[in-house]
């Protein structure tokens, strides 16, 4: 074996040898983007985001994104992290409300209705706008109580036997409902990590949302529950608009229709997956998916 | 030498044995030929020499200590007068103790009888004596185990290991010391409570409803035989803890929500410490802020609306009481209830829940155990509160549920059983040490209770 062996050789066309990518050029790169590479709006969009700027304190985290949500149909979100793409899926529920600093500008709407308005009660969103935490949080309350909670705060049951119904079809529809029918009074808590974000799944649904936000929903969670989300999403599609936040690129690719690839605060390009991941148009997103740096 | 200068020199020694030790160990690791390679660090050698010089030294001089008064005093009595002995064990040790005393005295009278001048004398050189004896042990003893300790480290290369396991040592020492001390006091108050009981009937004092505790100390004084009815002491200081808890319960509760969910950073950095001092007022400040501000304020109250308001009210002592132990429950609920998971209330707002349904439906069950644990604790803060109860509660004890009238409770008892002088084995004294004890086990048991319930609801819920 000659001395001039490299790792190149063994592995040709390793990302680890490849020239990597500069600091500097990313941000040369980031610099030289004047709005957004593809198509931001759809027809009859669900939600338009427009000009939406993000601060938390002095600190702009999210720069001037338009996108749209369509009807019945996944998109992901893919980027670095600390790119902002949580911190832009928690404006469409206004969940950064719940954080004192934080400031959202530009408009959103739901249905052409702008959700950001002092009529818009951010309460009467979230229940429209449902959201999938990173880490499955169950209430400490039973598996029953916690798909029960949301119809109970919101009135939506008359009585027993509705809440009942909604709870048991909420079960179903999140695929969770027959390995837990016989204990639905044990605590949500008790469940294993992929049965848990599955129950988060039904209590989103219990409240009849029309768009579920999910934010890396299985970032905790091992490959065959990783599955069943996934299989599930593309389930849920059919009744709502599904905005999800992911760091895998393989499951952006099997999940969603189109991507978002958002880097430093900016929303860099947005297509149809197969031709974000088949053909990037944008430097920056090629490097991102091809694995240069991320 | 005396004792002072002993101790300094073992500790002297001691440095000086780590500073050697350590240095030895930089120029040599001990026992090891690869300098490299050293076991230990080199303070390890000189923690190892340092203990080697000075524990073998402190024990001896502190069992010295604790055995050199009883081998004198024997002596002494040894040579007390034959009409001393004559009198009995008693005697001697009371002539000990006189001859004891005198020495330590500045000035002897003059007029002492020869034989006390004598033993006098012979307990100073026999103290002499010993001092020199021990100083000699002493050096004897330090210089044997600085040998041991060089030989030891020269052969032991594992020092740290030792000192490690010393470390452990030390801390169960120190953790004992307070079990030792509570179990001490509990079987002290124990023993006086038996001494008690054998005077009174157990049953007689835990169902009795009449406390008189006024004995005859003549046989020739007219009434006053006693009566040890617990009852209505129990009764007084239920009573006086459940309005302070009505009063710190909900105020406490209301502002430890407030501070954990609704208060800025700011305002709350700024609220927390100013409740915080209200625990900080020492108690007998808040005793005749109740005695002379809020119990007449009650009286003209209650009298202009045509109630007969007592004025030393259960009603007062037990608001201020509460206003005290706000602390105990905002503080520490404010804390459990911070400590709840940001990912359940955003679990709750993401379902479209109001701040006041996440705070009353998931926030408050989650940290439930903790705000139990709180409140047990202000109740056995309240329970055995003594100076506002001494100051602004009665001294009669009145079996009443009536919050407007005075009663009195069993820390207040407990006092004026044993305040001016007494004898200790009266039923009237001892009986401070049966209520003690109650009290004791009653508090013990809401420990008990707190510690079960968090405990059961943090199986639940984890």
């Amino acid at each position: 074996m000659s001395t001039s062996t490299t790792l190149n050789d063994i592995i040709p066309g390793s990302p680890a040898i490849q020239e990597s990518t500069k600091v500097d050029d990313v941000t040369a790169m980031l610099d030289s983007i004047e709005g957004t590479v593809g198509t931001t709006r759809v027809e009859n969009p669900k939600m338009e985001m427009r000009e939406v700027d993000v601060f938390y304190a002095d600190k702009q985290a999210i720069y001037d994104v338009d996108l749209d949500v369509a009807r019945n149909e996944v998109i992901a979100m893919i980027g670095p992290s600390g790119c902002g793409k949580s911190t832009f899926l928690r404006c469409l529920n206004r969940m950064n409300d719940t954080i004192p600093i934080c400031r959202v500008t530009g408009s959103i709407t739901l249905d052409g209705v702008d959700i950001n308005t002092r009529e818009q009660d951010p309460v009467l969103l979230r229940a429209r706008v449902g959201m999938v935490f990173q880490k499955p949080n169950p209430f400490a309350k039973s598996i029953f109580d916690n798909v029960a909670y949301g119809p109970r705060i919101h009135g939506l049951a008359a009585n027993r036997a509705e809440l009942d119904e909604i709870v048991i079809s909420s079960l179903k529809r999140a695929g969770l409902y027959d390995e837990v029918k016989s204990r639905l009074d044990a605590p949500g808590t008790s469940l294993s990590g992929g049965q848990q974000q599955r129950l988060c799944i039904a209590r989103t649904i219990a409240v009849n949302p029309e768009v579920i936000l999910m934010d890396e929903p299985c970032s905790a969670l091992d490959p065959i529950a990783t599955a069943r989300i996934e299989e599930l999403i593309d389930e849920l599609r059919e009744n709502y608009a599904i905005a999800i936040v992911t760091h895998s690129m393989q499951q952006a690719a099997r999940v969603s229709q189109r991507t978002a690839y958002f880097h430093l605060g900016k929303l860099v390009e947005v297509g149809k997956t197969n031709d974000i991941f088949t053909n990037p148009q944008h430097d920056l997103t090629e490097n991102y998916i091809t694995g240069r740096f991320g | 030498m005396s004792l002072n200068t002993l101790f300094l020199i073992i500790l002297l020694l001691s440095i000086a044995s780590y500073v050697y030790a350590r240095r030895r160990a930089f120029v040599n690791a001990f026992g090891q030929t690869d300098n490299k390679r050293r076991h230990s660090l080199p303070a390890h050698y000189g923690y190892l020499l340092a203990m080697w010089c000075a524990l073998p030294a402190l024990a001896l001089l502190i069992s010295w200590k604790l055995i050199e008064p009883g081998i004198i005093s024997n002596m002494l009595s040894s040579s007390a007068p034959t009409e001393v002995k004559a009198a009995g064990e008693t005697a001697v040790g009371l002539y000990n103790n006189e001859i004891f005393y005198l020495a330590d005295a500045d000035s002897i009278s003059q007029d002492l009888p020869a034989h006390k001048t004598a033993a006098i004398q012979r307990l100073q050189s026999l103290r002499t004596a010993s001092k020199i004896l021990l100083t000699l042990i002493l050096s004897g003893v330090i210089g044997l185990s600085l040998l041991l300790g060089l030989r030891h480290v020269n052969r032991e290369p594992r020092a740290r290991v030792i000192v490690e396991s010393f470390i452990q040592v030390f801390l169960v020492v120190c953790a004992s010391i307070a079990i030792l001390t509570t179990i001490g006091i509990v079987l002290s108050v124990l023993f006086e409570s038996l001494r008690f009981f054998q005077q009174v009937g157990f049953i007689d004092f835990i169902t009795g409803t009449s406390w008189s505790p006024q004995t005859a100390i003549r046989s020739d004084q007219v009434g006053s035989s006693g009566s040890f009815g617990a009852i209505p002491l129990f009764t007084g200081t239920l009573l006086i803890s459940a309005i302070a808890l009505i009063v710190a319960v909900p105020l406490g509760l209301m502002s430890a929500i407030y501070l954990a969910e609704y208060a800025s950073s700011r305002a709350r950095s700024t609220i927390k410490p100013l409740l915080e001092i209200l625990a900080g007022i020492p108690t007998v400040v808040y005793g005749f802020f109740a005695a002379l501000t809020v119990a007449p304020a009650m009286r003209s109250f209650g009298q202009s609306i045509g109630l007969s308001v007592s004025s030393e009210s259960a009603l007062a002592a037990g608001v201020v009481m509460g206003i005290m132990i706000i602390p105990f429950v905002s503080s520490l609920s404010d804390d459990v209830i911070t400590a709840v998971p940001q990912s359940m209330r955003d679990a709750s707002f993401g379902l479209g829940a109001t701040q006041s349904e996440t705070i009353r439906k998931v926030v408050f069950p989650a940290a439930l155990p903790g705000i139990v644990s709180s409140v047990l604790l202000a109740a056995s803060r309240a329970i055995g509160e003594t100076m506002i109860v001494v100051m602004a509660a009665g001294l009669a004890a009145k079996l009443t549920a009536n919050p407007l009238e005075a009663v009195t409770t069993v820390t207040v008892q407990i006092v004026t059983l044993l305040t001016g002088d007494q004898e200790f084995d009266s039923a009237k004294t001892l009986a401070a040490f049966a209520l003690g004890l109650m009290l004791f086990v009653t508090t013990l048991l809401l420990n008990v209770i707190a510690l079960y319930t968090v405990r059961r609801y943090r199986e639940q819920y984890e």
